[in-house]
């Protein structure tokens, strides 16, 4: 299932995947023989040697079904990608990478017990790669008494607010916090300072309707309507009309299937007397801009993590990145132009894998045993941030020891033409905010 | 049956007993989380057939007991650090509260009223668990594992994270149900429920007071399930709305059919199966829940009554 | 924006959601009314529906040619798919009640990783087959979505002239109010329950694919819609279709104006509570007449 990945840059389709018996060990044999001679974005990667020994086995815990599925396929190709990249350049410190999937169903019940079977059955080093932040909150405390390190690509708040335990890594994704607190000041510099909030009505929306809340009192402005939507709401049009008069900014975070009728309805609803509109690119995460019925978005606004569209001049490691995962320069599949990336949150693999290679290599790490992990996460806690560059091609990260959590740039696009343009890009502290926890106070 | 019957099945009770108790010093590591887990969720499949395997009335809306235990156990943890044992007094209780609740609201409909009722019931539950989540925490849900005091024996103390309190504590939990369930079975108020299940308009004529004995039938259903619930909470920490939902309540009716209604040990038997064919399956195909619904189907087609159901019938018949 | 304008568009909304509840709605009640079973899969024929008419119309291209492609294929081929299952599963079971949850709870798994593994996870977007805003002073509306209340009230006065002017109604009712006694005047039970079956599936699809255009399609839109009609079905009774068309009423309606007032969720619990409320005062429903 794995052998014509190494000869094509096209990225695997859902039903390829990872398949669970073999492994990349066989790829990255293959492909080392021609590392060495790697230019460019690989400056520091290069290793003359082929990985070998003893792999280090990364458990992956997918959402390969269930709501989180969209999101699971992206990983799974992003995660891939990365490994292979990593077995071309000589490993984790000289040993292959490899990569042991189970799929969580985004389920609560199921997440503990794949995280059981990876670090119990499979006997994999870490476990990574969960999403959804209820499935998070349900295994990171397995993971915490299996003493295995679990690191989270999640953009929930829940690593950062000390919620979890010492185990338990944000380093390749920030946080939606620290993405609301950054974003703020710029929309109340330039959009307005009468805001009207539109978000889901479970946790990820209150995220952004408590720390925006927090954020847009600070710097002055007022927040005149607070519209939480159920989760299963198929038809949006009434809460639009219960958007205030005098709002200025409509700020939206709608996520889900239904997220296409949503912006459509507000189209419909709005016509051309519209506030200005900023919204999270999570609402089209694995949608084209260019979608009939979308046409209501030109010209408002969208955070972003990682552009989806190419943006000139295009950095050599992201072009790089960007080929390896597979995507055009309108953040669509090149196999399938039709299928469009979550690439705002899929960098995240990419940057935690490499986050993780380096905690190895860096640590001293060799077996799953208590003192090595030890090392490694004294080493992490140590870290002060990552350098941008092909392993970190989102952009560079200050990371906190204390929080477990990675600090970064993030994105303003503005909707033109039917393609995402950047018009800003904040400073790593414009997201920053007190610290509220300190892991490495607790004991392992 | 004979006068050896019920002594046969008490052996056989005990010796599963015994058998679960001594897993522990054989399974593998994995292996053994998982038995833990299993018999966590067996315990509320056991719950569940009380009320539809001896009482003939199926339910949609049993993970509104599960989730009253859960919260009714977690909650008190969280907010007000409730040691183990008072939690788990308090999930009960509240399981017990609303399944009484619920039944002197409910019974009165039966059949697919009733089923369509408790749906309805526990989606009402579910979203105001959503509806609360200033307090619930809602879907997120929260974690117990770093609120709960260790557990004190004597001047030990085991913390909850031990392999060893899980899985006894759970065997515990699933042997005092299954004594229960058995008991429940061999009891005059057991042959009642029965016989309302077979023919409730003849039971009634009988002089029995079949509200009463469903209402009954109900709560222990609820208490039990809640027991799990709260259990499951305290013994793998998380608390979130997810428990709460749809899928929670057609969970304990797939186990029970498939291990056989009416049976003590089919809910252990479903669970412990279904939880490993999707183990495995989820290994081969990422579509497995695919096998599960045509396992689902095949079952119903030519084991209509469980496995266990079906080996009573065919050939075990003192099989309580 | 002010009341009136307000009101009047929730019951605009509500409007053409009960016109698309009923339609989704009838044919749970016409099976739980003849055959007297639940069908937990009546949502996933519902999702097929709407799945079907985004691979028609991605086939065939232009909106409307697809849309019509669509709403003649897909109920067809759910219907077909619904016969398979009565011939093959439900007739095997004799249709009995706790049986039938079962096996339409298995099929239902069947059909969700059917569809997530030949169509994928995405909720995917079906462009209308005619795409018009009408401007009202306050706000603009989409007019596809009248045209579908206008199409689903076609298709429910169709099923009523189904039922109450032809054999195959006159069947269906006489084997709703008694079944032995129909079978004893000559009505084919078994014909009759593959055919309301198959009946009740083909108007769940054909709801999906007049609603994708709104909505889009997914593999998990059946859990919803399937709730609701269980709410419909129960206010309004079993198997009448003047109930089914009340309660949709009452629940769409109510659903967007108390929506108005108070919190979404809040509104979805009562309306839940209320169903319980009525199903015990009345287990028949407010319109079902007892079973003789």
């Amino acid at each position: 299932m794995s052998e014509d990945r190494n000869n094509s840059a096209r990225p695997a389709s859902p039903e390829e995947g990872i398949s669970r018996r073999r492994t990349l060990q066989t790829l990255g044999l293959l492909a080392g023989a021609g590392a060495g001679l790697l230019p460019g974005p690989f400056s520091g990667l290069a290793h003359a040697q082929a990985p070998s020994g003893r792999p280090i086995r990364v458990g992956f815990q997918v959402h390969r079904t269930g709501i989180g599925a969209a999101y699971g396929r992206w990983y799974e190709r992003t995660t891939v990608a990365a490994a292979k990249l990593i077995n071309e350049t000589g490993g984790i410190g000289g040993r292959p990478l490899e990569i042991v999937a189970e799929d969580d169903g985004t389920d609560p019940k199921r997440g503990p017990e794949v995280v059981e079977k990876l670090a119990r059955q499979h006997k994999v080093d870490f476990v990574y790669g969960t999403l959804f932040s209820h499935v998070v909150m349900a295994s990171a405390p397995r993971a915490g008494e299996l003493k295995i390190p679990y690191f989270v690509v999640s953009e929930g708040y829940h690593v950062a607010s000390g919620k979890l335990n010492r185990y338990v890594f944000q380093p390749g994704i920030t946080d939606v916090r620290a993405q609301v607190t950054a974003v703020a000041s710029w929309i109340l510099d330039k959009l307005g300072k009468k805001v009207t909030m539109i978000f889901p009505d479970y946790a990820f929306g209150y995220d952004h309707r408590d720390f925006l809340s927090q954020a847009v009192a600070k710097r002055g402005g007022t927040v005149l309507e607070k519209l939480a939507i159920p989760p299963t709401e198929t038809s949006f049009t009434k809460y639009f009309a219960r958007v205030p008069a005098q709002t200025e900014v409509l700020y939206h975070v709608m996520v889900g299937p239904g997220v296409l009728t949503f912006v459509r309805e507000m189209g419909e609803h709005f016509g051309a007397k519209r506030p200005q509109i900023f919204g999270f690119i999570d609402s089209l995460e694995g949608v084209d801009i260019a979608s009939p019925g979308l046409d209501f978005l030109e010209g408002t606004y969208l955070w972003e993590a990682f552009p989806r569209y190419a943006q000139a001049p295009l950095a050599p490691h992201v072009q790089e990145y960007r080929k390896r995962v597979g995507v055009n320069d309108a953040g669509a599949s090149m196999a399938d132009p039709k299928d469009v990336s979550t690439f705002s949150h899929m960098f995240g693999c990419w940057e935690t894998l490499f986050a993780i290679k380096q905690a190895v290599e860096k640590s001293g790490y060799r077996d799953p045993a208590p003192k090595d992990y030890r090392a490694l996460i004294e080493y992490l806690e140590s870290v002060k941030g990552f350098p941008e560059g092909i392993e970190h091609p989102q952009g560079a990260k200050t990371f906190s020891g204390r929080l477990h959590q990675s600090y970064g740039h993030q994105y303003v696009s503005r909707v033109e033409n039917r393609r995402l343009k950047v018009v800003h890009r904040t400073r790593i502290e414009d997201g920053m905010y007190a610290p509220e926890a300190d892991y490495t106070k607790q004991s392992l | 049956m004979s006068a050896r019957a019920p002594r046969r099945a008490l052996a056989l009770h005990l010796t599963v007993v015994g058998l679960l108790f001594l897993a522990q010093f054989v399974l593998p590591a994995y292996h053994h989380t998982n038995v833990a887990r299993i018999m966590v969720l067996a315990t509320y499949a056991m719950g569940y057939n009380i009320l539809l395997g001896y009482t003939g009335l199926m339910s949609l809306g049993h993970a509104m007991f599960f989730a009253a235990g859960m919260y009714g156990a977690g909650l008190p943890v969280y907010y007000l650090g409730f040691g183990a044992p008072a939690a788990l007094a308090a999930g009960v209780a509240a399981g017990v509260l609303l399944a009484a609740l619920f039944g002197l609201l409910a019974l009165r409909a039966s059949g697919v009223s009733f089923l369509i009722v408790s749906l309805m019931f526990a989606q009402a539950l579910y979203l105001a668990s959503l509806y609360f989540n200033e307090i619930t925490l809602g879907d997120q849900g929260f974690i117990v594992s770093d609120r709960l005091a260790p557990l004190r024996l004597g001047d030990k103390s085991l913390g909850f994270h031990e392999p060893a309190l899980k899985y006894n504590a759970a065997l515990v939990l699933f042997a005092a149900c299954l004594m229960l369930s058995l008991a429940l079975r061999a009891s005059p108020i057991g042959r009642v429920l029965i016989a309302i299940r077979e023919n409730e308009e003849r039971t009634r004529l009988l002089g029995y007071d079949s509200l009463r004995y469903k209402l009954l039938s109900l709560v222990l259903s609820g208490g039990i399930s809640a027991a799990a619930g709260a259990s499951y909470a305290l013994l793998f920490s998380y608390v979130g709305s997810t428990f709460a939902s749809i899928q929670y309540s057609i969970y304990p009716l797939l186990w029970t059919l498939l291990g056989g209604i009416g049976t003590t040990l089919g809910p252990l038997l479903g669970t412990g199966l279904m939880f490993y064919l999707v183990d495995v399956a989820s290994g081969i195909t990422s579509a497995y829940l695919l096998l599960v619904g045509a396992a689902l189907v095949v079952l119903i087609l030519w084991f209509p009554q469980g496995i266990l159901g079906t080996v009573r019938t065919k050939w075990l018949p003192w099989l309580p | 924006m002010s009341f009136g304008p307000h009101l009047f568009l929730a019951l605009l909304e509500g409007t053409v959601s009960a016109f698309v509840l009923a339609l989704t709605a009838l044919g749970l009640s016409l099976v739980f009314g003849v055959m007297r079973i639940v069908n937990v899969a009546h949502g996933e024929f519902f999702m097929l529906g709407a799945v079907l008419a985004w691979f028609c119309s991605s086939a065939v291209g232009e909106p409307l040619a697809g849309f019509l492609v669509a709403l003649l294929a897909a109920p067809l081929a759910v219907g077909a798919l619904a016969l398979a299952a009565d011939r093959w599963i439900l007739r095997r079971i004799d249709y009995h009640p706790e049986s039938t949850i079962v096996a339409t709870i298995g099929l239902l798994y069947v059909l969700q990783q059917a569809v997530l593994t030949l169509y994928g996870p995405d909720a995917r977007p079906v462009s209308p087959p005619v795409y018009f805003t009408i401007e009202f002073p306050w706000f603009g509306y989409s007019g596809y979505k009248l045209v579908v209340a206008a199409v689903s009230a076609l298709l429910l006065a169709a099923t009523w002239w189904l039922l109450t002017r032809t054999t195959l109604g006159l069947y269906m009712r006489a084997a709703q109010q008694d079944l032995e006694m129909a079978q004893a005047l000559g009505v084919p039970a078994r014909r009759i329950y593959a055919i309301v079956f198959a009946l009740g599936a083909m108007l769940a699809a054909t709801a999906g694919v007049l609603v994708v255009p709104i909505q889009q399609a997914h593999y998990l839109m059946g859990l919803d819609p399937l709730l609701l009609s269980f709410i419909v079905v129960i206010i309004g009774g079993l198997g009448s279709v003047k109930g089914t068309l009340v309660a949709a009423f009452v629940v769409g309606l109510s659903d967007g104006v108390v929506s108005v007032f108070f919190s979404p969720t809040l509104a979805k619990i009562v309306a839940t509570l209320l169903v319980v409320a009525v199903l015990v005062a009345r287990p028949a429903g407010l319109f079902g007449a007892a079973r003789s």
